[in-house]
């Protein structure tokens, strides 16, 4: 298992949304590597033969019933919005031109 | 009865007092928040006060209790079982019109649309709820100083930590500032800060109360459950919110059972029950870095249950090891798919800062603090093409050897594990912050059991150094019924000891108006680093 670089250190913060400054980025690359150095053991474990385990209980396809049910109204979805407009939540343009 | 007097009963002495007309749920309500407002510059387990409501709701009892009072014992013994109660509920439970912060500065000023379901469960068991209790934010830590509003002091030595993320809600329940709380526990989270407290924490087996509302870390481990100051009082917590819940698909069907009626009140009859269990001592949860005062007072509770009849046999479980690393991948790849919601765009936190993609940046960069950043990146490079397999799906299948190490104690026929819940007691306030690997040893003996989806709970066995041990019990799956009754009969059986009539040792020094914050005590400890 590699170890991180800065770069990568700035690749995985962007993969993540995350608009890091420099100290921190800085300061995450050695504590991730330290992270990752304890992931190594891992390694020791023959685990080809071994299935995934995604969740513990034996529960499937739980579906419900295709009913319309409560449900919050466009006025309480929106309460917390930064900022709306009528009963739209307000982004920047994101397609130029769609303006 | 006095204020502070009321404060020291269990939760069913409270319900059998209000039924009995000795005192009101209001009195009862105003002298746990009286003292809960004076102590939380001190304690600091608090971050949300919602004294006013929660008046209203223990003066809705107190009418409910004077109408079931005039009809008669058929009509009082129909009275929802918490009626009156207080009842604090961890920052990341959402409820209707009031705050939820999960510990974030992402989620300031967040309030909640609707109630989860296990606030709707609480309301309907008649509960009163006073406010919500601080926390790591998104309950990531051990120790509770990841709450963006500060860290929460220990009842039991105020420069230390009270364990984590359920800090608040343990602490809370440890001074007195309520008899009974709710936690979530991903990797230990009711558990441990139950153990470090001194105080009874359950986390039930992964599916047995529904999520609906809680604010998500990760959720293939993520489980709800009670904190109370002995066992029969957290069960009946855990009656009241247990069950089948349809807006959580992996919420489970089984039939949940009556808890209390197999968890007798009488010692002898409790302390019975673990005549001719087999209770498995995994060899592997007594390991080099374990405090000797802590591995002292699990040998010593062990002792005491074989004394009392139960068989103790060596078992093992050969993955320990790979618990933490196995944790340690999959609960922040999971975190890192959650919490990409926290976007500033619906709710919360919002930072402008150019284009959607500067926006992103900004809120979620200035949003969330410095061990949630963490976790994101662990889960997000766990997930990236390249490493996915080497990481995320390698831990994965570990979990399946993990899980086959319980089963395979269960085929043999053992009940039960005992084993320590943390390998030491309450650190200080900063001594693991610069380190999180050293943070993250603090769940090594809880994180297999979230791994495992098991039953756990954590009771008292005891002081070291003068601070508490936390004893684990754990289960097989649907269990809460049998680890209960050994945590009741333990308490049976050790009703007699010393250490069961000590007190959190700086209760008194919470009363000072002038005392130290928790983040006061940290930045003196930080300083002095």
């Amino acid at each position: 298992m590699p170890s991180l670089s800065r770069a990568d250190v700035e690749h995985v913060a962007h993969l993540a949304r995350l608009g890091l400054r420099d100290d921190e980025l800085t300061e995450l690359e050695g504590q991730l590597n330290h992270i990752l150095d304890q992931y190594r053991v891992l390694a020791e474990l023959d685990t080809e033969a071994i299935p995934p385990t995604a969740q513990t209980i034996e529960l499937e396809n739980i579906l419900r019933d295709d009913v319309p049910g409560p449900c919050l109204t466009p006025a309480e979805a929106l309460a917390g919005a930064p900022e709306r407009s009528g009963d739209h939540f307000v982004v920047p343009v994101v397609v130029e031109g769609a303006d | 009865m006095t204020a502070s007097a009321l404060t020291r009963l269990h939760a069913r002495e409270m319900a059998a007092g209000l039924r009995g007309g000795r005192f009101t749920a209001r009195e009862l309500l105003d002298a746990h928040l009286e003292l809960a407002h004076a102590q939380n510059r001190a304690l600091h387990a608090w971050v949300f006060f919602d004294d006013e409501r929660a008046r209203a709701a223990a003066d809705a009892a107190d009418a409910r209790l004077l109408a079931a009072r005039r009809e008669g014992t058929a009509a009082l013994a129909a009275l929802p079982p918490l009626l009156g109660i207080p009842v604090a509920l961890k920052d990341l439970v959402v409820t209707r019109g009031r705050p939820s912060t999960a510990g974030s500065r992402i989620l300031r000023g967040f309030v909640g649309p609707y109630d989860a379901h296990i606030a709707e469960r609480v309301a309907a068991a008649g509960a009163v709820v006073p406010g919500k209790t601080n926390m790591d934010e998104f309950a990531m830590g051990s120790s509770t100083e990841h709450s963006a509003w500060g860290p929460t002091g220990n009842p039991w030595a105020l420069d230390r930590v009270p364990g984590g993320s359920s800090g608040g809600s343990a602490a809370a329940v440890a001074a007195y500032h309520v008899p009974l709380s709710i936690g979530t526990d991903t990797g230990g989270s009711i558990r441990q800060p139950a153990a470090l407290c001194g105080v009874v924490g359950l986390k039930p087996t992964y599916g047995r109360v529904s999520r609906y509302g809680i604010v998500a870390f990760a959720s293939s481990l993520d489980q709800i459950g009670p904190f109370g100051r002995d066992v029969r009082d957290a069960a009946a917590l855990l009656q009241a919110v247990a069950g089948r819940d349809e807006r959580d698909s992996t919420s489970s069907p089984s039939p949940v059972p009556d808890y209390l009626a197999s968890l007798p009140a009488d010692d002898d009859a409790a302390a019975g029950y673990v005549r001719g269990l087999r209770l498995g001592l995994p060899r592997e949860y007594f390991i080099a870095g374990m405090e000797p005062g802590v591995e002292a007072r699990v040998r010593e509770a062990a002792a005491v249950l074989a004394a009392a009849g139960a068989e103790i046999v060596d078992v093992s479980l050969p993955h320990t090891d790979y618990g933490l690393a196995t944790y340690y991948i999959i609960a922040p790849a999971e975190a890192s798919a959650n919490l990409a919601r926290y976007d500033g765009i619906r709710f919360g936190h919002s930072v402008r800062d150019g284009d959607v993609l500067g926006n992103y940046l900004a809120t979620r960069g200035s949003g969330f603090g410095a061990e949630v950043k963490r976790r994101i990146m662990l889960g997000t490079y766990a997930l990236s093409a390249g490493y996915y397999d080497a990481y995320y799906v390698k831990a994965q299948k570990v979990r399946t050897l993990i899980k086959g190490d319980f089963d395979a104690v269960w085929d043999s026929g053992v009940d039960a594990i005992v084993a320590p819940t943390s390998p030491t007691v309450a650190f200080g306030l900063g001594a693991r912050l610069s380190d999180p690997v050293a943070m993250y040893l603090s769940d090594v003996f809880t994180v297999p059991v979230n791994v495992a989806g098991l039953p756990g709970l954590s009771v008292p066995c005891g002081l070291s150094d003068g601070l508490p041990v936390g004893l684990q019990l754990i289960g097989r799956p649907w269990d809460e019924e049998r680890v209960l009754r050994i945590g009741r009969a333990y308490e049976a059986i050790t009703a007699d000891a010393g250490w069961r009539r000590m007190e959190p040792a700086d209760l008194a020094a919470l009363d000072d108006p002038a005392a130290p914050t928790p983040s006061d005590r940290l930045n003196a400890a930080r300083s002095a680093a």
